[in-house]
């Protein structure tokens, strides 16, 4: 890691554009530059041109690459702005450069277009919602934007109500807004979270690591006992089980994860599992 | 004489629409070119050079479920709350899709049982469709399957 680390600096440094599929899986840093493969093709190998290549050869065949978090698009150079390893996933269907993306360590929240995130309601005010969801500034929610919502029947939603719910807007220019339906109009399960139960914080990058597929802390904790949990994108975690003591355990499991290795985590759980 | 009088119309009378079918070709060109001149000067443009769009090949996305295939963020386990844990199946299975199309849907009634469950039915649902007068032709069996009787009506030679 720290060698990474190094090797990243001195390109750094040096100022010059690295391939992103020699990179992938090591650290890149933000302000560095990537050439994405057709463009290294063009540049060559020793070609005197230290410069990354604009598009200017006009009629050469290109395909799609999409840059996820973490990258940034500047004309036709593809920047780093945050700091982590690279990584890259093949196209599922058809041609296409695939998606890249850097998996980053943060617990600042910055909202997403498309994110489900859990949010506390701050306010009322006329038809809408505020509710706070970590980001800079806190995300409107319509009244209508529950399920089963009229002008008439409004949802009962109290100040300090937690909400699962899902962005609708989000940019850097304007306020989010969050809505709790999907694009049918059904809730499918967004909407307020029950009163009782804990609600944590943790970093983004656990969040992610618990929500992917093959998660094996996910389904070890499944096995302990009867219990619910909501994931929010934005850091939070909200988890309840039939005790107040099952709770604590489950949220204490769930935060130490991200620093735990397999063995350890083994450990615990079968200690947890006697008990 | 007739020349003279064409040059004191003044340029704004010719322009009318009513003058226009009067006028020769040539002056009506003249006129043309001159109105032209008006709206140009009048038309605002910038003087910019002509901008060309280029295409781009990287799309943006800030979005971290687009790159990992991220389980859906409500779960529920050994039946806690078993709304969420149908949600969750079907929230996930959108992944699997294929998957879950392969199991073939296992059957309750076998194919030959449906039909000649069928059969009988359909003297049944028949006679509640038919009119008063044909329903005398429906008729109970042993078995309580009402069937239809094929009774056809013709006419029958008259005795003499």
């Amino acid at each position: 890691m720290a060698e990474a680390a190094a090797v990243a600096a001195e390109s750094l440094a040096g100022g010059r554009a690295r391939a992103a599929r020699t990179v992938l899986n090591q650290v890149v840093l933000p302000g560095e530059e990537l050439l994405l493969p057709e463009q290294e093709d063009a540049e060559g190998p020793g070609g005197g041109g230290e410069r990354p290549l604009r598009l200017n050869a006009g009629a050469r065949s290109r395909v799609r690459v999409v840059c996820g978090p973490g990258l940034r698009r500047c004309g036709d150079r593809l920047l780093v702005t945050k700091c982590g390893r690279l990584r890259h996933k093949e196209p599922g269907s058809g041609s296409g450069g695939g998606v890249y993306w850097v998996d980053s360590q943060q617990k600042r929240y910055v909202p997403v277009k498309g994110d489900h995130v859990i949010g506390i309601v701050t306010a009322k005010s006329g038809d809408i919602f505020k509710v706070d969801v970590g980001g800079s500034e806190p995300a409107s929610l319509s009244y209508l934007a529950f399920e089963g919502a009229t002008k008439r029947n409004r949802p009962n939603v109290q100040v300090g109500d937690l909400i699962y719910g899902q962005f609708v807007v989000a940019n850097k220019d304007m306020e989010p807004e969050m809505v709790c339906i999907d694009s049918c109009g059904r809730a499918n399960g967004m909407g307020v979270i029950g009163h009782d139960g804990l609600l944590f914080k943790v970093t983004l990058g656990l969040i992610r690591k618990l929500l992917a597929p093959d998660c094996e802390i996910i389904q070890e904790v499944g096995k302990l006992y009867p219990l619910e949990i909501v994931f929010g994108m934005n850091g939070r975690i909200w988890v309840k089980a039939k005790t107040i003591q099952q709770t604590l355990i489950l949220a204490n499991i769930l935060e130490a994860c991200e620093h735990m290795t397999t063995d350890q985590r083994k450990q615990i759980f079968s200690r947890l599992a006697e008990s | 004489m007739a020349a003279e009088r064409k040059t004191k119309l003044s340029k704004n009378l010719l322009r009318m629409k009513f003058m226009q079918r009067g006028l020769d070709s040539e002056t009506k060109k003249q006129l043309e070119e001159e109105e032209k001149k008006i709206i140009g000067e009048e038309h605002w443009y910038l003087d910019l050079p002509a901008l060309t769009e280029k295409e781009s090949f990287i799309i943006e996305e800030q979005s971290f479920l687009l790159c990992e295939d991220l389980l859906y963020g409500r779960m529920s386990f050994r039946g806690f709350n078993p709304e969420v844990e149908k949600l969750m199946l079907q929230m996930n299975a959108k992944n699997k899709a294929e998957v879950v199309e392969d199991k073939t849907e296992e059957v309750d009634v076998s194919d030959e049982e449906m039909a000649r469950r069928y059969e009988t039915l359909v003297g049944t649902i028949g006679k509640k469709f038919a009119k008063k007068r044909d329903r005398a032709n429906y008729e109970e069996d042993e078995n309580g399957d009402v069937k239809l009787i094929k009774a056809k009506k013709m006419f029958l030679k008259p005795q003499d």
